[in-house]
């Protein structure tokens, strides 16, 4: 089993999945002679060539909308938009096209395509460059949106995401990219959508977390294991949307507290969402409110600020000793 | 063995003050910006940067023509255009830094800079958004019956995005003052004109939208002068708009990111086109013209390397914000402190 980093694992499924089935291509800005912005697309066109690993002129809403019409014929586009702050150039296509024709004409078409999307904080960039927008896709109907929270969970879902018949739209946190490396086994493998993953193992409370802040839930619980004696289970979600409601309710219901991690903003966002799944699913075992730690509603930080925006260990620890003493 | 030339034909209709102003302003973009990629160097800048060395002469030929009261609006690599505008290089060297006394209070950054006192209305990071706001302020300033122009610089990058078709159409329909001043520098990140464009003569889409439009050396900064005070003329005269396009080149990389001889282009070709220096031809030609003097030209440097220093030892010396900051100037009078 090689140890690669994130960009690599995303790399070796694109590999994977381009070589499995020849209606598989690559389509955006840089991807090709560049590599991409992350390098996630490195070698790909020297490998696949120009027809099946396209450098698109800088035109987000053409390059979703092109990926709709491709999909529509039966090609399976992966699109990269170089950064989420980006989407919003095509963010008509997705919401409009991509995510409604299967609805729209009954199911007679539909659009088997990934966008791919770097988001989140980490590179001490600004606004467009490192804020987290899944809300908005998790809010629409005839989406999918799947986050994985390190090398081989981003290879396995990726992998998944290409083969799903439906419009996946594909987050990758910049601040994994390089992070970590992970064993990722040799053979190809895949992650069902619309699952959440069980991290850690714990009775005392639930921490609620995806992409890079699952890193970031995971010290934390270490924090309260080793300061609090108390017992954190980490779910990962992985998938934002269809949210796996299940396994949410399950932990919930046995640690009796919750509290939800998330870069991006509070109001109207995921963890709203998660709240309220685990009122309805689980409110006769709540012991406490269910909490957040997100960012904070504002429009952006500016870099000398990222890290008082995006949720710490401390403020993650903090929120979980409040819960647990309520 | 050429003629000799004239030597008044080498600078036409340019003075010793012009000289000095126009030599002095693309100096202190250049020195501003070798000091700002030695601050990334360090980790005091944070993101991204994007140099404007090698385009110089594009904003100072352009903005030689405005007056104060004219609106400058830009994409990301906007540093030239905010100095040109008279920006207070302390200040956006405070910017760049994160730091409180920036021009955006160090919450813009690099490509977020906005100085409403000169009427430089900002750099856009999305590329291509900012070409409609262009054309929203001339609106503007034509139904208020004023007679300021707006100059919009954007890249060869923001062509293909629907926004600058819009653009040119509402700016042609509704006859707005507006000069579209297209940096051509033939790349958009790593990938060339002739591989994002069907028509690489990008003026010629003006044209097509009944437009006035022309192609300009950008690397000579009097040619630029002369053809956007062409312009600047028709829109403050008539409220014509204008689509300019001005060869140029980077000779950085696309941002600090990404080393200057990457894949996408040839060293040969950099520093073939780094023969084609905009300060260094221009410095020529007013010295051979007898408009200046070497000693004037060092005084000129004098001067400027003093006032990037300063800029760079204020930014050093500006605290960060202040955290409470994170919750300012989202809403007019509501906290939306968590
Ligand atoms: C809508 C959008 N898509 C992609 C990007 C990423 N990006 C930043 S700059 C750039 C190239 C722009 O090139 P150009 O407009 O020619 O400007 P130049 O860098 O040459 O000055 C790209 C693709 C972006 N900032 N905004
Ligand atoms: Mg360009």
């Amino acid at each position: 089993m090689p140890k690669l980093n994130m960009v690599k694992a995303l790399n070796t499924a694109l590999f994977e999945e381009m070589a499995r089935d020849p209606d598989v291509l690559v389509l955006g800005e840089d991807v090709g002679v560049d590599g991409g912005v992350f390098r996630v697309t490195d070698d790909l066109q020297r490998k696949f060539g120009s027809q099946r690993v396209i450098d698109s002129p800088l035109a987000e809403a053409g390059i979703i909308g092109t990926a709709v019409g491709m999909a529509l014929y039966g090609l399976k586009p992966i699109c990269e938009i170089q950064f989420s702050g980006f989407a919003f150039q095509c963010f008509h296509q997705i919401e409009n096209h991509a995510a409604r024709y299967r609805s729209r004409s009954q199911g007679r078409f539909h659009c088997q395509m990934v966008i791919r999307m770097p988001y989140g904080g980490g590179v001490r960039a600004l606004e467009h460059h490192t804020e987290s927008e899944e809300q908005f896709y998790a809010h629409i109907p005839g989406l999918k949106m799947v986050i994985p929270s390190g090398p081989r969970t981003a290879r396995a879902l990726l992998a998944a995401a290409i083969r799903d018949p439906d419009p996946v739209i594909f987050f990758e946190a910049k601040a994994l990219y390089h992070a970590a490396k992970e064993d990722v086994p040799d053979e190809s493998e895949t992650l069902p959508l619309g699952r959440a993953q069980v991290a850690r193992e714990g009775g005392d409370l639930t921490l609620i977390a995806y992409g890079a802040m699952l890193r970031v839930a995971l010290e934390a619980a270490d924090v309260l294991q080793t300061e609090d004696g108390a017992s954190v289970e980490v779910l990962d979600l992985l998938t934002i949307s269809p949210l796996d409601r299940a396994t949410l309710v399950a932990s919930v219901a046995k640690t009796g507290r919750a509290v939800v991690v998330h870069e991006a903003p509070r109001s109207f966002g995921p963890g709203a969402e998660i709240a309220a799944s685990i009122m309805d699913g689980a409110f006769l075992s709540l012991e406490a409110p269910v909490r957040r730690v997100t960012a904070y509603d504002v429009a952006f930080a500016g870099f000398a600020r990222e890290k008082a925006t995006v949720p710490d260990v401390p403020r993650v620890v903090a929120a979980a000793r409040e819960t647990l003493a309520f | 063995m050429a003629k000799p030339v004239p030597r008044e034909s080498l600078v036409p209709g340019v003075d010793a003050g012009l000289a000095r102003r126009l030599l002095g302003e693309m100096l202190l973009i250049r020195r501003f910006e070798e000091k700002a990629a030695e601050a990334y160097t360090l980790g005091k800048i944070g993101g991204f940067l994007h140099l404007y060395i090698g385009e110089e002469a594009v904003a100072v030929g352009a903005t030689s023509v405005l007056r104060p009261d004219d609106f400058a609006i830009s994409a990301y690599r906007e540093h030239g255009h905010c100095l040109a505008k008279g920006a207070d290089p302390r200040r956006m060297m405070a910017e760049l830094y994160g730091r409180r006394d920036g021009l955006s209070k160090g919450k813009g950054g690099s490509m977020h800079l906005f100085d409403r006192s000169v009427n430089f209305l900002g750099g856009h990071a999305i590329v291509g958004s900012h070409l409609p706001v262009a054309a929203g302020v001339g609106f503007a300033i034509k139904y208020q019956g004023g007679d300021q122009v707006v100059v919009c610089y954007f890249g060869d990058g923001a062509v293909p995005q629907g926004e600058f078709h819009e653009s040119m159409n509402l700016v042609a329909l509704w006859k707005l003052p507006v000069v579209y001043l297209c940096e051509n520098n033939r790349y958009a990140m790593g990938t060339s004109t002739e591989r994002a464009l069907a028509q690489t003569e990008i003026w010629k889409f003006g044209q097509t939208y009944g437009i006035p439009s022309e192609r300009v050396d950008g690397m000579d900064v009097l040619a630029v002068r002369e053809a956007v005070g062409r312009a600047v003329a028709r829109a403050r005269a008539a409220s014509t708009p204008a689509l300019i396009e001005a060869d140029t080149y980077r000779f950085r990389g696309h941002s600090m990111r990404d080393p200057a001889g990457a894949v996408y282009r040839t060293r040969e070709e950099v520093e073939r086109e780094k023969q084609r220096d905009p300060i260094v031809l221009f410095r020529a030609r007013v010295l051979a013209a007898g408009l200046l003097a070497e000693d004037d030209v060092r005084a000129i440097e004098k001067d400027v390397s003093d006032r990037i220093d300063e800029a760079v030892a204020f930014a050093d010396a500006s605290p960060e914000p202040p955290a409470e900051w994170l919750f300012t100037d989202i809403y007019t009078d509501i906290s939306t402190e968590a």
